[in-house]
């Protein structure tokens, strides 16, 4: 039977069908599988392994609707090689994917309570499956608030995203950047100033966190200082991930892997991990 | 008769605070307008009063030499603007102008300064009230200092 079972190293080929430029630095990919065969299923906040190849391989977060199986979306930063080669893919290109890898946004698992959503900057990303999958099911949530922040106006991501849930009127959307010049008419401060203002009961609330670690730290505190239970807060880590399947250890984080235990980890769990620099 | 008792009494920054010192807050205070795009101060200019904001957003801009003014933070709806008049030499240190049409309640600076030195009980209020959203301010500051989404390579 196990000659059977797909080989979890092995990428299987995929086309572009779409690329989008989303910022200055982040793009967004849409996949299909070279073979016509369907996309395997996932969870919002999963993970799949992106191969260029001759170039390299990387971990890149599932930014598509879990509902949606016609194709694989995916935004990413261009920062490394892989992915500033990524980046230059032509439509009809093919990439390597394997995947999809890790635990995910427990979306359903949270119904009848708020939600509050945090993101920062690429954070962003696997939120925005999450995003689509509290949509899909509004009436099982109570109140729905998204809080972003993103370093400028120029850095926002999915902006028509952001306007088409702002004009939603079961939904809270709060935008705010660090910095700002010129006819940026919107907020101004870190991420963390949106969420004493934010309208949700903090007692009955979930909040889905996702961007850079020093952000999610601060983030965590501030919500738990608005009232919210630690363990109603859920963070999505990024780490190196190589294997994907817990055995390379390039992504241990403390006495977890990353890759496997995570990205997505209850607070409660890494909350000691987290303030420590060495890890 | 209207007065801005009840708009103080009911603004965060003000909440829990004594009656009568709302009372007496109240003779210091007054209603205020700003329109999109009205400054409200600039940078230098005496700072004699802070601002209640009951609703819209007024932003924060400094200069820099060969730049466009930068936004360095918004105050919005529920916030308080301004504490250079608490603190010698009573100067504004940013420019504030309305980002949209925005309503405040004044409070003259000057007025309160003396208030606050014949009755100590209530400087220790203000400087309380005060010293939180300085604190609040000054650690959002240092998450923007830090740049976390600027990703080094």
């Amino acid at each position: 039977m196990a000659a059977n079972l797909p080989n979890p190293m092995l990428p299987q080929p995929y086309r572009v069908q779409k690329m989008r430029r989303e910022t200055p630095d982040t793009f967004t990919l849409e996949l299909t599988p070279v073979n016509g065969s369907g996309i395997p299923p996932f969870a919002a906040g999963q993970f799949n392994m992106l191969y260029v190849y001759g170039v390299g391989e990387v971990p890149i977060s599932i930014s598509g609707d879990p509902d949606k199986r016609n194709c694989l979306v995916h935004t990413t930063r261009a920062v490394g090689t892989v992915t500033k080669a990524m980046r230059e893919l032509k439509i009809h290109d093919v990439l390597g994917v394997r995947g999809p890898y890790g635990t995910h946004w427990p979306v359903m698992e949270v119904a009848g309570s708020d939600v509050v959503i945090v993101a920062g900057g690429i954070g962003l990303a696997p939120l925005r499956s999450a995003m689509y999958q509290i949509l899909a099911h509004r009436e099982k949530f109570g109140r729905v608030v998204l809080l972003y922040g993103a370093r400028t106006p120029s850095d926002i991501l999915f902006r028509r995203d952001l306007e088409q849930w702002r004009a939603h009127f079961d939904l809270e959307v709060y935008v705010t950047v660090d910095r700002a010049t010129g006819s940026w008419r919107g907020s101004v401060g870190f991420v963390t100033q949106l969420i004493p203002k934010a309208p949700f009961d903090p007692l009955n609330t979930v909040a889905l966190v996702c961007g850079p670690e020093t952000m999610m730290r601060f983030t965590a505190l501030a919500l738990e200082k608005r009232g919210v239970k630690p363990d109603s807060i859920i963070l999505s880590m990024e780490r190196n991930m190589k294997c994907a399947i817990g055995l390379c250890g390039h992504c241990q984080f403390g006495p977890v892997f990353v890759c496997k235990d995570g990205p997505v980890f209850p607070y409660t769990h890494i909350r000691d991990l987290l303030a420590k620099w060495e890890i | 008769m209207h007065t801005l008792e009840p708009l103080l009494a009911e603004h965060p920054f003000f909440q829990g605070l004594d009656s009568r010192y709302i009372q007496l807050i109240t003779g210091c205070a007054s209603n205020v307008r700003f329109d999109t795009g009205q400054y409200i101060f600039h940078e230098g200019e005496e700072a004699n009063e802070f601002y209640i904001i009951r609703h819209g957003k007024v932003a924060l801009e400094t200069l820099a030499p060969g730049h466009k003014p930068i936004t360095i933070q918004t105050i919005e709806e529920g916030d308080v603007l301004g504490w250079s008049w608490l603190f010698p030499p009573y100067r504004w240190h940013f420019n504030a102008y309305a980002v949209e049409l925005t309503r405040a309640i004044a409070l003259d600076g000057k007025c309160l300064r003396t208030k606050c030195e014949e009755d100590h009980d209530l400087g220790y209020e203000f400087l309380k009230r005060f010293a939180n959203v300085v604190e609040q301010r000054l650690q959002a500051t240092r998450l923007q200092l830090l740049d976390v989404y600027n990703v080094r390579t």
